[in-house]
């Protein structure tokens, strides 16, 4: 089994969603990451705040195979992203969502060709594209729109459909690059709410990628009630883990590790700005 | 100054590169799955059928055109009864694929730099390898397959149709019979006339979807990125279609002997 794919890492690596060793990656003359390291266990939620610019959706990119980092190594589901060929990497990406910052959603086709698209890819049955498809759609509460194109739709549907997208193969990984990006308070806590319903409910491990504190924080204090779907915050002195920590990007560089009480505690003086913003 | 030139040079060189992995990768996905035939032909639709008019008209006017110039040249030498094997000769064998190209690459390498450039900075292409699908297979494959395989056709028809268009000139303006037009036309025909003819519109669909392919997927930098795209694709293409004539030509006269 290990040998079997010659790209697997060790048990360490294996145990873990994701795994960053060291990597850095420039464009041109600018550096872009430098030598960032972190591991997402599985069923974790890793939260990158910093401002615009900050190398936040490199982060991602990088993970996907996306983008080649300079050096250092990258390991996704155990297996090492950075020594297999595109190829090889389509494999692997069936196996992680990702939402992009402006959706991406391909504007030729409907919200249901859009959703079931890595399902016809793979060849499933029709009426289980169909259950499917409508499912994630009606997880993002967007079942209506089915027949309608990108075009028609509101940046923030756009966002639901691009989310729905993602989840439709039960992702092991999800990627969400400034899911709430340039839009309305409204808009923006129903997609943090989706956000904590896949990770309470599917309990899917997740790289989020945001400037907007205020999601960050409210995915740390919220979890998901089935009984209720909705979000409720957590209650004081309850004993629950909600798997979500941060990391603060500035410059290329990691300045800060940890969870929503230490970042809130933190002396960085960079931290304490941006907190105040 | 130095330095930013071989900054020119490299970035040339890399584009070469890039140019040239992505046609072979078009080409050589047609041989594993997965296969998408459904935009195959699509494509086929598009860039087939879609281009019918056009090609149909160039087809018709060259044709007449060439009638009406040749005749005018040849009256002079009191051969104007070989109007119609000179038509023959001069559309099967260079104006009929060269000018079918031309007009597909114009309609056709512009609408795939357009359509490929507007996924590109949308990042719908990225979305698409996000999703685990190749885009050469999805997006570069059909349009390659579809373009070689349609040229192909529609030069049969504008030799045909160029053909016609010489035949009516022929009858109305240069009263000549038909009869001995057509046949003049038929009888001048070698086989390496045909396969000069039809060797080049499946050369020259590889160059328009591999360029316009090219160019699209390269975009950068918005919409504006987007139109440069597309006229560049056109502009290469065209010129490389004529470039490349001019070499085919040569090599194949060497090939298949002296006409």
């Amino acid at each position: 089994m290990m040998s079997e794919a010659g790209h697997n890492g060790t048990d360490q690596q294996s145990e873990k969603a994701v795994v960053f060793e060291n990597v850095s990656l420039c464009f041109d003359e600018q550096v872009i990451l430098d030598n960032l390291s972190f591991e997402l266990d599985h069923g974790a939620t890793k939260v990158f705040l910093g401002v615009a610019g900050s190398g936040k959706t490199t982060v991602l990119k990088l993970t996907l195979g996306l983008l080649r980092p300079d050096s250092g190594r990258i390991f996704v589901l155990g297996q090492e992203v950075t020594a297999m060929r595109e190829k090889e990497l389509f494999e692997l990406r069936r196996r992680i969502g990702m939402v992009f910052q402006e959706s991406a959603l391909f504007d030729s086709q409907s919200v249901e060709g859009n959703v079931a698209f890595r399902l016809l890819e793979e060849k499933v049955p029709e009426e289980e594209i169909q259950r499917r498809a409508s499912e994630a759609l009606r997880f993002v509460e967007m079942e209506q729109t089915m027949k309608l194109f990108p075009a028609e739709l509101s940046g923030g549907m756009r966002r639901r459909v691009a989310i729905a997208r993602a989840i439709v193969s039960n992702p092991e990984v999800l990627l969400y690059d400034s899911p709430t990006a340039g839009l309305d308070p409204v808009t923006s806590t129903t997609i943090v709410e989706l956000l904590i319903k896949q990770r309470d409910v599917y309990k899917t491990s997740a790289l989020l990628v945001t400037h907007r504190l205020q999601d960050a924080f409210t995915m740390a204090t919220h979890y998901f009630s089935p009984e209720q779907n909705k979000m409720l915050p957590v209650p004081r002195g309850w004993d629950w883990d909600s798997k979500t920590s941060f990391i603060v990007l500035n410059d290329s560089k990691k300045i800060f590790e940890g969870d929503a009480a230490e970042i809130a505690n933190s002396d960085n003086q960079y931290i304490k700005e941006y907190l105040a913003l | 100054m130095a330095f930013s030139l071989t900054e020119y040079a490299k970035g040339n060189v890399l584009a070469v590169q890039e140019y040239s992995i992505l046609s072979w990768r078009g080409l050589t996905n047609l041989f594993s799955q997965p296969r998408y035939l459904g935009d195959i032909l699509q494509q086929m639709d598009t860039i087939g059928v879609g281009s019918l008019p056009i090609v149909i008209l160039t087809g018709f006017f060259t044709g007449a055109v060439l009638a009406l110039q040749s005749a005018n040249s040849l009256a002079r030498f009191g051969a104007l009864s070989f109007t119609g094997q000179l038509v023959s000769m001069s559309m099967v064998r260079e104006l009929g694929p060269v000018l079918t190209s031309l007009m597909v690459a114009g309609r056709n390498a512009s609408g795939m730099a357009s359509e490929l450039g507007s996924m590109q900075v949308t990042e719908q292409i990225d979305a698409m390898r996000a999703l685990g699908t190749d885009p050469t297979r999805k997006l570069v494959t059909p349009r390659l397959t579809a373009t070689m395989f349609m040229l192909f056709f529609l030069t049969i028809l504008s030799d045909l149709v160029g053909l016609a268009g010489g035949s009516v000139i022929a009858l109305l303006l240069l009263r000549l019979d038909l009869n001995e037009y057509w046949t003049s036309a038929w009888q001048t025909l070698r086989y390496a006339d045909i396969f000069m003819g039809l060797i080049k519109p499946v050369l020259f669909g590889f160059i328009i979807a591999t360029i316009g392919c090219y160019y699209g997927l390269s975009a950068k930098g918005g919409t504006q990125g987007v139109g440069r795209a597309t006229t560049q694709a056109v502009v290469a293409a065209s010129v490389l279609i004529l470039a490349v004539d001019l070499f085919v030509t040569r090599l194949l006269m060497v090939l298949l002997g002296p006409l």
